[in-house]
């Protein structure tokens, strides 16, 4: 035993711990700023393209006009009237397209995690969701042009294009809420079992409200993605520059299509009825973003 | 309430590996019989054939026979869900429901049951929380979220939601196994009170465990590798911790292997 190391009064001569060698030091130097680079790379863009946005479009929108009146009567010069008839195209086309997508995608999601056990036809499934979520959606739009307006003789609406818009938002919803579902721990699903509660009662009353949370989160991203598509409206609807409710038929329309049409104006008032409208749909997905975050933490799973 | 169970001949297959090689068992009512054996030697998958919770994973198969109280649980006629709502389990890792209050999760077999009489929920509930010795722990927090309780007590929790649809037979797959020896004690002294009521089947790797909560043992073992696993010897906890028949127990439970 000697007691020159072990006595911690007497350390020894040499430190047993060195400082970080200078080429550690330089490599940690070089990954931090290239990581640095990246994110300003990445930011630039998004920050450039808000701001350019607001510059120009906020004037529009101080107009109390902007929210509560649509463009009916007005001339292309005039900087009179809103944009009242387009949000409200963009948000009952998004709206009727969620609530036939959100009920297939979820069952679908639930059917590939609960049932499917990986069969042929799960393998099926998930394969032609794949597909779908690679679909352009001018080709959406152009075969529920194919199918409802030519096939089956209904005329162009807001509903053909809320159907087109289901055939993008679909493999989304059943996407997250598949991989929501695949989170949910089998432990849970076997506590239940072992309740003597039955499959489907597990599913409904057990698995459903654990991811509820991440569930309605995709659901409202789904959402606000689908509000921003330009192809379906100007394939499936004709543009109005008056409101119209009725959903299954007529002109309606939308920001997207509000921001194509003034675009072919050339007078100073189009210009910002363009950036007007941009901004707002940029406004409009960013609230649902918003709705989206406040109820997953409203939802979220509580511990304390 | 509580039931006797008779394995006979059983063998227990994942499509088409033989997992588990015909066993024969009687565990008589009123009575806690414990599993002991190496890792992969089969009680588990044993344990969980006698509520056919093992039928969840793809594949799974039983030849034999089960009976409870002389009726077999693997007829065709029988409903896998009533012979679990008959027969409980309380897993390895402590499992509350994560989106219920403690109060809910002790009732949610009686609720997904279609029970809604408030006043019999709350009874059942108190008169279960009793049961698992937590009731004194949670009954000021009985609307807070079960997964903010100790391991322990979520264990014990997870004893009271089995015991509150008021099975005849309660199936323990290694309960102590995620929890400090406090807590072990705490589960240990209950097992001892709801052998009261219950037959209790209880998998464990502490031989110890075994030794204190168990009147019977039965000690499962591979042969080989790729080998089904076997029951070597079942017996009173007492012989096999004294004087096994097998040398095989005899080496385990010294510790000479596993």
């Amino acid at each position: 035993m000697t007691a020159t190391l072990t006595d911690p009064n007497r350390p020894a001569q040499t430190p047993a711990f060195q400082k970080i060698s200078g080429a550690r030091q330089f490599k940690n130097y070089l990954a931090m700023s290239l990581m640095g680079l990246a994110f300003v790379v990445a930011v630039i863009p998004l920050v450039w393209l808000l701001v350019t946005v607001v510059v120009s479009g906020y004037e529009a929108l101080v107009n109390a006009d902007w929210w509560s009146k649509s463009l009916k009567g007005v001339l292309p010069e005039q900087f009179t009237g809103g944009v009242y008839h387009a949000l409200y195209g963009s948000i009952v086309q998004a709206v009727v397209c969620a609530v036939i997508a959100v009920p297939i995608g979820i069952l679908a999601a639930v059917y590939l995690v609960e049932y499917g056990n990986n069969s042929r036809f799960a393998r099926i499934t998930t394969f032609m969701v794949d597909i779908l979520s690679g679909v352009p959606s001018i080709v959406a739009a152009l075969f529920v042009f194919a199918l409802w307006v030519t096939t089956l003789g209904f005329e162009t609406s807001a509903f053909a294009v809320s159907l087109a818009l289901v055939l993008l938002m679909l493999p989304v919803v059943v996407r997250s809420t598949e991989e929501m579902l695949r989170l949910v721990p089998d432990e849970l699903r076997e506590a239940s079992y072992a309740l003597g509660v039955p499959k489907w009662k597990t599913i409904v009353k057990i698995v459903l409200p654990t991811a509820l949370s991440g569930i309605v989160t995709g659901v409202m991203l789904a959402t606000a993605r689908v509000m921003g598509e330009t192809a379906p409206v100007l394939v499936l609807v004709g543009y109005s520059r008056s409101i119209n409710f009725d959903v299954f038929g007529g002109n309606m329309a939308s920001l997207p299509l509000l921001i194509y049409n003034e675009l072919l104006n050339p007078e100073e008032a189009g210009q910002l009825r363009v950036w007007g409208a941009a901004l707002t749909l940029i406004l409009l997905i960013m609230f649902f973003n918003l709705v989206a975050t406040l109820i997953s933490r409203f939802s979220a799973i509580k511990t304390k | 309430m509580a039931k006797r169970f008779d394995i006979k001949d059983l063998n227990i297959y994942y499509g088409k590996f033989h997992a588990v090689n015909s066993v024969n068992l009687a565990v008589p009512p009123r009575n806690v019989t414990a599993f002991i054996g190496p890792s992969g030697c089969g009680k588990s998958t044993v344990l969980r054939s006698l509520n056919r919770m093992h039928e969840v994973i793809p594949g799974a198969r039983v030849e034999g026979k089960v009976l409870l109280d002389g009726e077999d649980i693997y007829a065709s006629n029988v409903d896998p869900v009533e012979v679990r709502r008959t027969i409980g389990m309380v897993f390895q890792r402590p499992n509350p429901f994560p989106t219920m209050s403690i109060k809910d999760n002790v009732v949610a077999g009686l609720r997904l049951a279609g029970v809604k009489n408030k006043k019999q929920l709350d009874d059942v509930a108190e008169r279960s929380l009793r049961g698992a010795n937590l009731w004194n722990e949670v009954k000021d927090r009985l609307d807070k979220p079960g997964g903010g309780l100790s391991g322990g007590q979520q264990q014990r929790l997870c004893i009271a939601r089995a015991i509150a649809v008021q099975p005849d037979v309660l199936l323990m797959d290694e309960p102590c196994s995620a929890l400090d020896p406090i807590s072990t004690l705490a589960i240990e002294d209950l097992i001892t009170e709801l052998k009261k009521e219950y037959t209790i089947v209880i998998v464990t790797h502490n031989m110890q465990q075994a030794a204190r909560v168990s009147d019977q043992t039965a000690f499962f073992n591979l042969l080989g590798v790729g080998q089904p696993g076997q029951l070597i010897e079942v017996d009173d906890t007492e012989k096999i911790f004294s004087n096994p028949s097998q040398k095989a127990t005899e080496d385990y439970i010294s510790g000479r292997f596993g």
